[in-house]
C-alpha cells in the first residue's frame, strides 16, 4: 500500500535476502526518491496561490463563451509544489553535477552571474511593445551583443530574432532565397554534407529547397571535389558545419566558398561548433555568407532540459539587406532605434519579413552578453583553446583502447570521435554509453555523426578541470576494456540509475502522451 | 579567468600527452591566413563579476519597468504575478543545466515534467494530446498551418482578421517560401469579431481556418460556429490562444471543436522578458499525432517494470527523418515549459479561474474609467482582460505622451498595423490581477490630460 502513488508503479515489498538489494516499503532508496505524478497528488480545488474572493465579481462582460465549470487542472499547496519539483529534479543528471560530454551540444558551465543579470527588472519586467523611449537599455543590450557577434565573426550584419539554432538556419536560408529572388535567379537545390546535423536537411526542406547530399572523405571532411563538381545554375547554396561534426576543421572551406560564389550560390555555415574557434578564426574570413550562433552553446546560456536556445545569424554584405525584422540601429545622438514594420519601408526595404513575434530571445541576450563581457576578447580565445586542448587530451588518452577513425587526420577540434570497432561480438556503443551512467556521467553523443559506425562523440568543453577529465578518462578506459572483453553486465547497464533501460518500442507502439485515470 | 579551471601547469602536461608544443599548434588545420595570432583588436579584455554586473545594471536601469508604473500593455504578452517558488525551482541546477532528455535513465525529472506539462496543456486547451513545447506562439501558429496542409493536402489557409499581426507576418514569411497561400484580412473596429466573414472565406481549397481566441482586439469569437463551418468544408479549425489565463473563465477551444489549438504560454510562469524566451503551446486531436511537430514525451516501463518516461515518436523528427521531418525544430522551450507547469500546479483549476476572474474584473474597471473620458469609446461588446478603445487622435502619439507621464497605457494599433490608416486612432488596453485601482485612476487621469 503506497497511498501517494496509487495509479503508478506500486513497489512490491519483497523479502530482504542477504546479498540482494534491500527492499523498502516506499520504493525509495534513501536519497533516491520516487515521485508520483501531479495528477495523483493534486486536485482542482487545492491551490498554492492566495487570491481575494471572486464570488461577487460580475462576469457578464465575458459574453456567451464563458465557461461554467473550473478547468480540470490539479493544484498543490506551495510546500507540496516545492517538494514535487525538487524530488523530480533529483532524478536528472546536469552539468552542475559533473562532466557532461555530449558532443556537438557543448555542455559547459553556466555562470550564475548571467542568471542574476537576466533577472534584473529592466530586462525581465519590460514588455516588448513598450514605447522605444522606455526600453533604451534593453535595446542597448541587443545592440551591444550584435556588435560583439559581428566583430567575433568578421561579418557585416546580424539578425538577432531567431529563437534557436534550427530557427537560425531557417533565417539564413531564407536570406539566401530572398537574395536569389531579388536577382531574378531562382535556384532550388541546397547541398548538405552527409555528416551534417539533421536540422540542416530538415531546414532546407522546410524553406522549400531540394536537398542533395555530398559525401565525406575517408579523412572525415567534405569531399571538396565532389561538392565543386555538383555546383551549377540550380544550386542555391551549401550548408557546411565548421568545425564539422567529426570534430575536424574543414580546411577547404575558403576554396569551397570561392567556388560556390563563382557559381552564383551562397555559403551557409552551421555555427553549432563556433565555440571551438571563437576568438581565433572569423568565419567572415573564410567566405561564409550566413552562420547561426547558438548562444546556448558558445556563449553558455543554460540548456534548461531542452531550451530555450537562441540562434542569431551573422550575415555577409551580400545577404545583410535581406535579413528579417526587427533589428536595432544606433543613431547619431546615441539613442537606439528599433526597426520594425513601421519603419521598414525606409530603412530596410528588402527584409524578407518577420520570423517570430517580438524581438527574439532577450533573456538569452542578457546572459550571453554577460558571458562575453566576463571573458573579453582574451578570455574567449582561451575558451576555444582550452576546449580544443581538453578534447585532444581525451582523444590521445583513449585512442589505444577505443578506435578513433580520424585519429590520424591530425588534431581534433573541440570534440573527439570514436567508433565501436574492436568491441566484443554483440556489444554496442549503447552498452558503453549506459555503462557510463553507472560511473556517474552523462553519456557522450552516440550514433552521430552517421558517417562513423557506432559513433561516440565526446565534447569535454573548457570548463572541466584536468583532474575531472582524468577521472572521466579512467572510467572510459575501464568501460572500453569491458566492452572489448564482452562483460555481460554492461549489456544490462545502467544498474544504479533511478530507472533501468526504458522500453522505447512500447512507448512508440502504444503512445501514452497524457495522463488518463485508470 | 574564473570560469576556466586549467592551470598553465595542467596545459603543459596535457600538451605533452598530445605531443603538441602549444595550444596554437592544435589549430594547424586552419589555413594560416585565417588564423588570428592574438585576441581580436579593439575589443575589451576579460572583466570581473563586479564590473560586468555594474555594466549590466546600468543598462537595466535605463528602462521603464512594468512593475514600476501603471501598466496596461498586452497584445500577445501579459504581466501576471509569478509566485516566488517558480523562479526558485527552475533555478535548481538539475533542471537549469540539464540537456534535452536523450538518456531517460538519468533524465526522469525533466521527462516527468514534460509528461505533466503535456497533460496540463491538453486539459487547458481541451485537446486530446499536446506536445512538449515549441519556441513561441507565433512559430507554433505557423507549424499548425503547415501541419494542417499535410493532413488535408490542401494549400490555402484562411486567417481571421483578429489574428495577432506578428503571427500573420511570421506565417507570411514562411508561406512565401513554401508556396502555401494565405487568405488574410485586417481587423475592423467592430464590437464583435469577424466570425461570419471568416466563414464566408472558406472554400474547397481551404486547409485550415486560423482564429485567435480572444482576438487581437480582445473580442471573443464563437469557435463552435466556425469549427462546424470549417469541418463541413473539409478544413481544420486552428484556434490560437495568446492569453492562456483566459481559459480559466472561457470554454476551451478543443471543447468547442477546434482540431488544433496553439498558443503562447508566456503569461504563466515565464514573465515579460521583452519578448523572449517565450513558450509555444501545441495541442491537437490524437489521430494527428504522427503529423505533430516537436518533441513528445510518452509513458513506458523500464526493464524492472517500473513506470518511466521517454521521448517518443521521434521518427517524425529531424535527427531521424532529416529532410522528411515534420519540422526542423530541435531545441524548444524546455525551461519555460517547466515554469509554466509549476505556475499552473500552484494555481490549480480553482486558482486559474480566480486569477482569470480578477483579470477580467480589472479590465472591466479600466474600461469603465476610460469610457468616461470625452472622446474615448470602448469598441468591444465582450472581452476577457483586454479591450480596444478608439481615441480622438493618433494612438501612437497618445501612447508616447502617456509614457512621458510615466504611464504605460496600452499598445497602439498604428504600431501593429502601420499601413492601416483606419486603425491609427485605436489602442488595445490590457489588465490583469496585478492591476490596482490606483493604476486605473492614474491611467484615466493621464489620458484625460493627454487628450485635453
Amino acid at each position: 500500500m503506497n497511498v501517494i502513488n496509487p495509479a503508478g508503479w506500486r513497489p512490491a515489498m519483497g523479502e530482504n535476502v542477504p546479498g540482494t538489494p534491500v527492499q523498502t516499503f516506499t520504493g525509495n532508496r534513501a536519497l533516491q526518491l520516487e515521485e508520483a505524478l501531479l495528477f495523483e497528488l493534486g486536485s482542482a480545488d487545492r491551490s498554492g496561490v492566495d487570491f481575494p474572493a471572486t464570488d461577487t465579481l460580475d462576469l457578464a462582460g465575458l459574453g456567451p463563451m464563458a465557461r461554467s465549470d473550473i478547468p480540470d487542472l490539479p493544484g498543490l499547496s506551495e510546500p507540496e509544489t516545492v517538494r514535487h519539483y525538487t524530488r523530480l529534479s533529483r532524478q536528472n543528471y546536469a552539468i552542475d553535477l559533473g562532466l557532461f560530454p555530449l558532443g556537438s551540444c557543448t555542455m559547459k558551465h553556466n555562470p550564475r552571474l548571467d542568471e542574476k543579470v537576466a533577472r534584473m527588472p529592466g530586462f525581465a519586467d519590460v514588455h516588448p511593445l513598450q514605447p522605444v523611449q522606455t526600453v533604451q537599455g534593453a535595446l542597448g543590450v541587443i545592440n551591444e551583443l550584435a556588435q560583439w557577434l559581428i566583430e567575433l565573426t568578421g561579418m557585416h550584419g546580424v539578425a538577432m530574432s531567431p529563437k534557436a539554432g534550427a530557427h537560425g538556419e531557417l533565417c539564413g536560408l531564407l536570406c539566401i532565397r530572398a537574395a536569389l529572388e531579388a536577382k531574378g535567379d531562382p535556384r532550388d537545390v541546397i547541398l548538405v554534407p552527409e555528416s551534417a546535423h539533421g536540422t540542416n536537411p530538415a531546414t532546407a526542406a522546410f524553406a522549400g529547397f531540394k536537398v542533395e547530399n555530398i559525401p565525406a572523405t575517408d579523412e572525415g571532411r567534405v569531399d571538396t571535389a565532389a561538392l565543386i563538381a555538383r555546383l551549377g545554375p540550380d544550386v542555391a547554396g551549401v550548408m557546411i558545419t565548421n568545425p564539422n561534426t567529426c570534430g575536424l576543421f574543414e580546411r577547404d572551406l575558403k576554396v569551397i566558398a570561392d567556388a560556390v560564389h563563382a557559381a552564383g550560390g551562397y555559403v551557409y555555415c552551421d555555427g553549432a561548433n563556433f565555440n571551438a574557434i571563437v576568438g581565433r578564426v572569423r568565419p567572415g574570413d573564410l567566405g561564409v555568407d550566413a552562420m547561426h550562433i547558438n548562444l546556448h552553446k558558445t556563449f553558455s546560456t543554460p540548456h534548461g532540459g531542452g531550451g530555450p536556445g537562441s540562434g542569431p545569424v551573422v550575415l555577409s554584405e551580400a545577404l545583410a539587406p535581406f535579413g528579417p525584422l526587427p533589428f536595432t540601429a544606433r543613431q547619431a545622438d546615441g539613442s537606439i532605434r528599433l526597426i520594425e514594420e513601421e519603419q521598414a519601408h525606409e530603412d530596410h526595404p528588402q527584409a524578407f519579413g518577420r520570423m517570430c513575434a517580438f524581438h527574439g530571445q532577450m533573456g538569452m541576450f542578457t546572459r550571453a552578453l554577460a558571458y562575453i563581457l566576463s571573458h573579453g576578447a582574451d578570455g574567449l580565445r582561451q575558451v576555444s583553446g582550452d576546449a580544443v586542448l581538453n578534447a585532444n587530451y581525451v582523444l590521445r588518452s583513449l585512442d589505444d583502447v577505443l578506435d578513433a577513425p580520424f585519429g590520424n587526420a591530425g588534431h581534433c577540434m573541440h570534440e573527439a570521435l570514436f567508433s565501436d570497432d574492436g568491441f566484443a561480438e554483440g556489444f554496442s556503443t549503447l552498452d558503453l554509453a549506459k555503462g557510463l551512467i553507472d560511473e556517474g556521467y552523462h553519456p557522450m553523443t552516440v550514433y552521430f555523426p552517421l558517417v562513423v559506425h557506432g559513433a561516440m562523440l565526446v565534447e569535454p568543453t573548457e570548463t572541466e578541470s584536468k583532474a575531472g577529465i582524468d577521472q572521466f578518462i579512467g572510467a572510459m578506459r575501464s568501460l572500453a576494456q569491458r566492452a572489448r572483453a564482452g562483460d555481460e553486465l554492461l549489456k544490462s547497464a545502467p544498474h544504479l540509475a533511478p530507472r533501468r533501460r526504458l522500453d522505447e518500442t512500447l512507448a512508440a507502439r502504444r503512445p501514452r502522451l497524457v495522463y488518463r485515470e485508470g | 579567468m574564473r570560469y576556466l579551471p586549467l592551470t598553465d601547469a595542467d596545459r603543459s602536461a596535457m600538451l605533452a600527452v598530445i605531443g603538441a608544443g602549444s595550444i596554437d599548434e592544435l589549430f594547424a588545420d586552419v589555413p594560416a591566413e585565417a588564423r588570428l595570432a592574438a585576441p581580436i583588436a579593439g575589443l575589451p579584455g576579460h572583466a570581473s563579476e563586479m564590473a560586468v554586473e555594474r555594466h549590466m545594471a546600468r543598462l537595466s536601469a535605463n528602462n521603464t519597468t512594468a512593475g514600476a508604473v501603471p501598466f496596461f500593455l498586452g497584445a500577445g504578452a501579459y504581466r501576471h504575478h509569478v509566485p516566488a517558488s517558480v523562479d526558485h525551482l527552475i533555478q535548481r541546477g538539475e533542471f537549469l543545466t540539464a540537456y534535452t532528455p536523450y538518456q531517460p535513465e538519468i533524465a526522469q525529472g525533466t521527462l516527468q515534467v514534460l509528461f505533466e506539462f503535456q497533460t496540463q496543456v491538453a486539459r487547458l486547451f481541451g485537446t486530446e494530446i499536446a506536445n512538449a513545447s515549441l519556441y513561441d506562439g507565433s512559430t507554433a501558429c505557423w507549424e499548425a498551418i503547415a501541419m494542417a496542409g499535410r493532413i488535408t493536402r490542401r494549400g490555402k489557409a484562411v486567417l481571421s482578421g483578429g489574428l495577432h499581426p506578428h503571427y500573420v507576418e511570421t506565417a507570411r514569411t514562411m508561406a512565401r517560401f513554401t508556396g502555401d497561400r494565405l487568405d488574410t484580412a485586417a481587423p475592423e473596429l467592430s464590437a464583435t469579431p469577424d466570425d461570419e466573414a471568416v466563414i464566408a472565406r472558406i472554400d474547397g481549397e481551404t486547409s485550415c481556418v486560423v482564429v485567435q481566441y480572444p482576438d487581437i482586439l480582445g473580442r471573443i469569437p464563437d469557435l463552435a460556429k466556425i469549427a462546424s463551418a470549417a469541418q463541413a468544408a473539409g478544413a481544420l479549425l486552428i484556434a490560437v490562444v495568446t492569453e492562456p489565463v483566459a481559459l480559466g473563465v472561457l470554454q476551451s477551444p478543443g471543447s468547442l471543436g477546434a482540431d488544433i489549438v496553439v498558443g503562447e504560454g508566456q503569461s504563466l510562469g515565464v514573465g515579460l522578458q521583452f519578448g523572449g524566451p517565450y513558450l509555444g503551446l501545441f495541442g491537437c486531436r490524437e489521430k494527428y499525432v504522427r503529423q505533430l511537430p516537436g518533441r513528445l514525451c510518452g509513458e513506458t516501463v523500464d526493464a524492472d517494470g517500473k513506470r518511466g518516461f521517454v521521448l517518443t515518436l521521434s521518427t517524425r523528427e529531424q535527427h531521424i527523418r532529416r529532410e522528411k521531418a515534420t519540422s526542423n525544430i530541435c531545441t524548444n522551450s524546455g525551461l519555460c515549459a517547466l515554469a509554466f507547469s509549476i505556475h499552473l500546479t500552484l494555481l490549480g483549476g480553482k486558482g486559474l479561474a480566480a486569477m482569470a476572474k480578477l483579470s477580467h474584473a480589472a479590465a472591466r474597471s479600466t474600461a469603465a474609467a476610460l469610457a468616461a473620458i470625452p472622446g474615448v469609446a470602448v469598441v468591444n461588446s465582450h472581452y476577457f482582460n483586454e479591450f480596444t478603445v478608439t481615441l480622438p487622435r493618433d494612438a501612437r502619439q497618445v501612447v508616447r505622451a502617456l509614457a512621458d507621464r510615466q504611464v504605460l497605457g496600452g499598445v497602439s494599433l498604428g504600431r501593429l498595423y502601420p499601413r492601416e490608416e483606419g486603425l491609427a486612432k485605436a489602442m488595445v488596453v490590457a489588465a490583469t490581477e496585478c492591476t490596482t485601482d490606483e493604476d486605473i485612476a492614474a491611467l484615466a487621469a493621464a489620458l484625460k490630460e493627454v487628450l485635453a
